[in-house]
Order: C-alpha cells, then sequence, then structure tokens
C-alpha cells in the first residue's frame, strides 16, 4: 500500500514537472501575447478576486505554518559558537536529560585543548539544566520552564546573550535573569518580582535578551547557587572553548574514545542543530494542510476558468481561425491559470509577512519546557509559496485548457 | 487570355447529422472561381452558403468531394497543416467582427501575423499600413469598445489583409452595420480587388451588397440555381 501511495505521489509528481516544463516553454515561445492572458484574467474580476484570495489563504497558511517551523529550527540552529564545544552523558539527547559528574567534570577541566582567558583560566563551564513547572501570564496554565544555572564563564562563552533590563543575579543569592520572550508569556516574570518554585523563592533581577537563539526560552541563574537550591550533586553539560577546530576535533576524539567517560562530546553548533526535532510535527501539519487546502484551490481555480473558457469560446475560435494550433490554445489557458494562481502566491506570501517575526511557544520535544520562537519567513519559503500556488493553478487550469483546445472551429466561432 | 481560377469546387457535398436525421446542407455542388473577382454568395437562411464559404476558407470539411484553392486541396490537410495554411493564405471577415475585446486595435490586427518569422518592426509596418488602407491608422490604441460597429469591421478587414492573403472570405460583412458603415466597408472589399489582385468571397442576404460583387451565386436548399 506504501509502495503504491509512493508510485502514485511520484508519477503525479513528475507529470506536474512535465506540464510545468511545457508551460514554461510555451510561456517563453507562445505566439499568443502574454498580455491576452493578463488583461483577460481582470475582465471577470470578481470570480477572479475569489479565486486569487483563496489561492492565497492556502499559500498563506502554508507559508506562515513552515514559517513557524523554520523559526523553530533558526532559534536552535542560530544558538552555538563554532568555537564551542559541548559535552552531555552518553546517549542523552537533550541537556535537561543529561549528567555529568563532579569527577568527569575535573578530568575534563585538565584537557590541554582547552582555550584560556587572559588570566589563564580555562574557558569551560559546567551548567545545571533544571525543569520548572510555572504559571503563564492571563490564566494560561502552567507549563515547563528550563532554567540553567551558569558560571561567569559560561556566561562569557555565550556573548550573545545581553542583559537588557535590570541587573545581572549575584552569585551566592536566590536571583534570576528571565529572557524577554519569557517574560513575555510567564506571570511574575517582571523585574523586581518573586515566584516560588518547589517551596523556595527567586526573585527576577533583570531581564535577558538571547539575540533569537534557544537561550531566548531559558532563566538563568548562578550554577552554584542552582545545585545548593535544587539539590543537584552533578552538572547537566560542559561548554568549553577550544583554540582552534583542531584542537577542538582532537578534544572530541579523546572525550569519544575514553572507555571510562560515558559522554558525548560534539561542537556547540551542531548539538543545537539537531535540537530540531519538535519542527517536524509542525512542518507535518503546515504540509497536510496545504494539501487538503490545495485540492479546494484547485477546484476554485478550476471553476475560474472553466467559466472563462465558456465565455471566450468565440475568442477561442476566432484565434483558431487566424491559424493558431490547439497547443497554443491550450498553453494560454495553462499560462493564464498560473498567473491568476501566481496572483494568488503573491497575495498570501504578502497576507504571510503579518506573521513574520511574531512569537509563540510550544513544549519542546527535546527539552520537555516552553521553547519560545518567532515565524521566520525567509526567500526559499517564499519561493516555495509562489512554485507551489503555480502548480496548483496548473492543475486547476489544465482540463479548462484542454477543453479550450479541443473545441470544434466551427462550433466555437458559432458560440454566442 | 483568361484569368486562371483560384477556387476549384468540385462534387462538394456536406451532410450533418442531427439525430437520426440526415440533413443536406451541400449536394453536389461544382464552382469555379477566379484569381480577382468579388463572388457574392446568396440564398435564404439554411441554403448552404455559409457552410460552402467556410469548407473553401478551411474552416470546415466537407463529407465528400474537392475543394482546390490554389491547388492545393484543402479538404486532405489535417488539422495543424490547415490552421498554418488559414494563416497564410486566407483573410476573414465575419459579421459579428470577432475582435478580441481585451485587445487594442493594433493588437487584434497584429494577432495573424505573431504566427509568422517577421520581426517586431516589419511587423509594426504591416501593421500600421493594414490600418492606414482602412483609414484607422489613428485608431490604433483604442480597444474595440472604444470603436463604432463600422471601425470595428474595418479593423477586422485590416486583420484580414495583414498577411496578404490571396483570398479574403467575409460572412454577411454588413450585417450588423448601419448604411453608411455598411457603404464603407463595401468599398473598401472592392478597391481589395480591384487595385490589389484579392480574391473575395462574400456571404450576403442584402442585394445591394451582392451589387458591389463581380459575380453572383445563389443557393438553396445546398444546390446552385443559377
Amino acid at each position: 500500500m506504501g509502495y503504491l501511495i509512493q508510485i502514485l505521489a511520484m508519477t503525479l509528481a513528475g507529470l506536474t514537472a512535465l506540464v510545468l516544463l511545457f508551460t514554461l516553454y510555451m510561456a517563453l515561445t507562445s505566439p499568443i501575447p502574454f498580455l491576452y492572458n493578463i488583461r483577460s484574467v481582470f475582465v471577470r474580476w470578481r470570480a477572479t478576486l475569489a479565486t486569487i484570495a483563496g489561492i492565497a489563504l492556502v499559500v498563506g497558511v502554508y507559508v506562515s505554518v513552515q514559517a513557524m517551523a523554520v523559526g523553530l529550527e533558526k532559534s536552535s540552529q542560530n544558538t552555538g559558537d563554532p568555537r564551542n564545544v559541548m559535552i552531555v552523558r552518553k546517549g542523552s539527547t537533550a541537556e535537561s536529560s543529561s549528567q555529568v559528574t563532579r569527577e568527569q567534570f575535573k578530568f575534563i577541566n585538565y584537557l590541554p585543548q582547552i582555550a584560556r582567558d587572559d588570566k589563564g583560566q580555562p574557558l569551560i563551564s559546567a551548567d545545571v539544566v533544571v525543569l520548572l513547572s510555572l504559571p503563564r501570564k492571563e490564566n494560561g496554565g502552567e507549563a515547563n520552564v528550563l532554567l540553567r544555572g551558569v558560571s561567569p564563564i559560561g556566561m562569557n562563552l555565550r556573548p550573545q546573550v545581553a542583559l537588557v533590563e535590570g541587573r545581572w543575579f549575584t552569585p551566592g543569592r536566590r536571583e534570576v535573569v528571565v529572557s524577554r520572550r519569557l517574560a513575555a508569556r510567564f506571570a511574575n516574570f517582571a523585574v523586581g518580582d518573586k515566584f516560588k518554585t518547589g517551596g523556595k523563592e527567586l526573585t527576577v533581577s533583570g531581564v535577558m535578551d538571547g539575540a533569537n537563539t534557544a537561550f531566548d526560552s531559558e532563566i538563568w541563574m548562578d550554577a552554584d547557587e542552582s545545585r545548593a537550591l535544587f539539590d543537584r550533586e552533578n552538572y547537566s553539560s560542559v561548554l568549553l572553548r577550544v583554540d582552534d577546530p583542531a584542537a577542538g576535533k582532537v578534544l572530541i576524539d579523546r572525550i569519544e574514545s575514553d572507555k571510562r567517560l560515558p559522554l558525548r562530546a560534539l561542537p556547540e553548533v551542531d548539538y543545537y542543530n539537531s535540537q530540531t526535532k519538535t519542527a517536524g510535527p509542525i512542518k507535518f501539519i503546515g504540509y497536510f494542510l496545504a494539501m487538503a487546502m490545495s485540492v479546494g484551490a484547485i477546484f476554485a481555480a478550476m471553476n475560474t476558468m472553466y467559466a472563462s473558457v465558456g465565455a471566450r469560446t468565440r475568442e477561442i475560435g476566432t484565434l483558431r481561425v487566424l491559424g493558431y494550433r490547439r497547443l497554443p490554445i491550450l498553453a494560454s489557458f495553462l499560462i493564464e491559470g498560473a498567473f491568476l494562481s501566481f496572483a494568488g502566491g503573491v497575495l498570501g506570501c504578502l497576507l504571510s509577512f503579518v506573521m513574520h517575526g511574531y512569537s509563540i511557544g510550544t513544549m519542546s520535544l527535546q527539552s520537555y519546557s516552553e521553547t519560545v520562537f518567532q515565524f521566520r519567513i525567509t526567500p526559499g519559503l517564499v519561493a516555495q509559496g509562489l512554485i507551489f500556488s503555480v502548480i496548483v493553478g496548473i492543475w486547476g487550469s489544465l482540463l479548462p485548457a484542454i477543453r479550450a483546445a479541443r473545441l470544434p472551429v466551427i462550433v466555437a466561432l458559432k458560440s454566442l | 487570355m483568361a484569368e486562371a481560377n483560384i477556387v476549384t469546387v468540385r462534387k462538394l457535398s456536406k451532410i450533418y447529422r442531427q439525430g437520426d436525421i440526415n440533413v443536406t446542407a451541400l449536394n453536389q455542388i461544382s464552382l469555379d472561381i477566379k484569381t480577382g473577382e468579388i463572388l457574392t454568395l446568396m440564398g435564404p437562411s439554411g441554403s448552404g452558403k455559409t457552410t460552402l464559404l467556410h469548407i473553401i476558407a478551411g474552416i470546415d470539411r466537407p463529407t465528400s468531394g474537392e475543394c482546390r484553392v490554389q491547388d492545393i486541396d484543402v479538404t486532405r490537410l489535417n488539422e495543424s497543416q490547415l490552421a498554418d495554411w488559414r494563416n497564410q493564405n486566407v483573410g476573414f471577415v465575419f459579421q459579428t467582427f470577432n475582435l478580441i475585446p481585451v485587445l487594442t486595435a493594433y493588437e487584434n490586427v497584429e494577432l495573424p501575423l505573431l504566427l509568422t518569422r517577421l520581426g517586431r518592426k516589419q511587423r509594426r509596418h504591416q501593421v500600421n499600413t493594414a490600418l492606414e488602407l482602412v483609414g484607422l491608422g489613428d485608431r490604433s490604441h483604442h480597444l474595440p469598445r472604444q470603436l463604432s460597429g463600422g471601425q470595428e469591421q474595418r479593423v477586422a478587414i485590416a486583420r484580414a489583409l495583414v498577411t496578404s492573403p490571396s483570398l479574403v472570405v467575409a460572412d454577411e460583412p454588413t450585417g450588423n452595420l448601419d448604411s453608411h458603415s455598411a457603404q464603407e466597408v463595401l468599398s473598401i472589399l472592392q478597391s481589395l480587388s480591384q487595385s490589389a489582385g484579392k480574391t473575395v468571397i462574400m456571404v450576403t442576404h442584402d442585394p445591394k451588397a451582392a451589387a458591389f460583387g463581380s459575380r453572383s451565386i445563389h443557393l438553396e436548399k445546398g444546390e446552385l440555381t443559377n
């Protein structure tokens, strides 16, 4: 059954590509002026506008949903510094499910490939990651938030994070800095606010901005204080900087090959690139919605094009009498349908731009915490939306175009 | 020396099937048309004159018989060959003008030329010449709805002439025009024959229009009566 669906899908894709190529070739070589199609499209402007609006809706939904997936992916992919190496427990897919013991951390600390700061201190930080269940704003129930216990060096290793309000937490005090995006979504996240978790009270000392990275979905506090507060013996992960990529490779090989260390080391960039699992279901929903809605859009385009062929039967007859063959007539209506749909596609993309940059949150399937990200409409997505619209238009106008091309000249001429 | 025949029709029949009944539109018609003449086809509705015109012009096919135009048996050409042949050899003028409403007069006249190998400059020259010939050089950028009926028909004549066909067929070209416009259109068709040597075949009900022709033939029930 699956095999059959695959064959069907491939046949459909092949046919679409063929019709698309034919239309493109004819668009470039057809003797029928393109102006004729453009002007004809707007003669029946009510039907045309309704079809354009329908296709715009489909393309808008498709691009918006995909923009959500891209935004989610981008927030992960933006994160990480190519000079940093992340170390987590072997087998864990996220920091929240990882453990690095103090002994392991000590061992890593002495690896010679680690870069050092001006004072000769190794640039390495062990972080504690804790999931807190906190209330959202305006009765939105509770959601998990990722709290990162981070050392001063850990903060230096993530220079993209900047304080935008208040001040950084003071080591040894129960203070947190929340991300601006989370502050907009959770209760008691304003500077000076206090909130309780597990019977312990934390004070918000500042608000930070993660520059569209995964850190936009985190709360930060002092690493040692967080270990004490949440009674954690071990760390969750280790982040360190190496001098150059070659040193990084040596360090990674060293850790990965040591049987006594059940740890996984990888470039920080790669780690965050792998944290995009949550985007999968969103993409699927996008594709599914687009497929379902495109069936409707194809019928809308078909309806408009059938009406158009019906109203222009005598024009078709005239063109045939003047010497135009069936193929240019067929192509002319395909091009017209494609143009109509393309206009819908452009409108849909423009509409979806309203969502560009809009922040939204979802539960990450990796960390099981609230991940805040922005809709990201990329040139690639716009291109996808436009190609998608042209395909809808071509399939919608194929049957009407065939009807137009097959009309006998005499019958077409006698039409009123 | 006698002028050569441009059209030779032999034993041409056209039978339509309407449900279970066969309707004979043309019955064994034989006819010669000389180069440069204006032949008017007259007869009551349903007499077969338009069918005969359509077969000669290559837009309909006979049931049997032969129709040679300039020594080409048009009944033997396939669809694509017929389309090319029509483009190069026949100019059409319809009762209802049949201009493309969204295209300007210039663009309408240019339509048949877009199928030729002519470049843009040469096309422009030929379109402008054709429009000048029908007295509409100053209306080239008007849409059909901005023109009067007579002007629309003159644009249609310019379109019929622009490829320099040897044969011009006109189906009731004055049927939708007032008498003044009709007179203008007929004069243009007459001058085509007299000064440009074109052969014009015109279907008409109007005896005044028929008077412009050099010869007139009558059809009744699919047969020639004179």
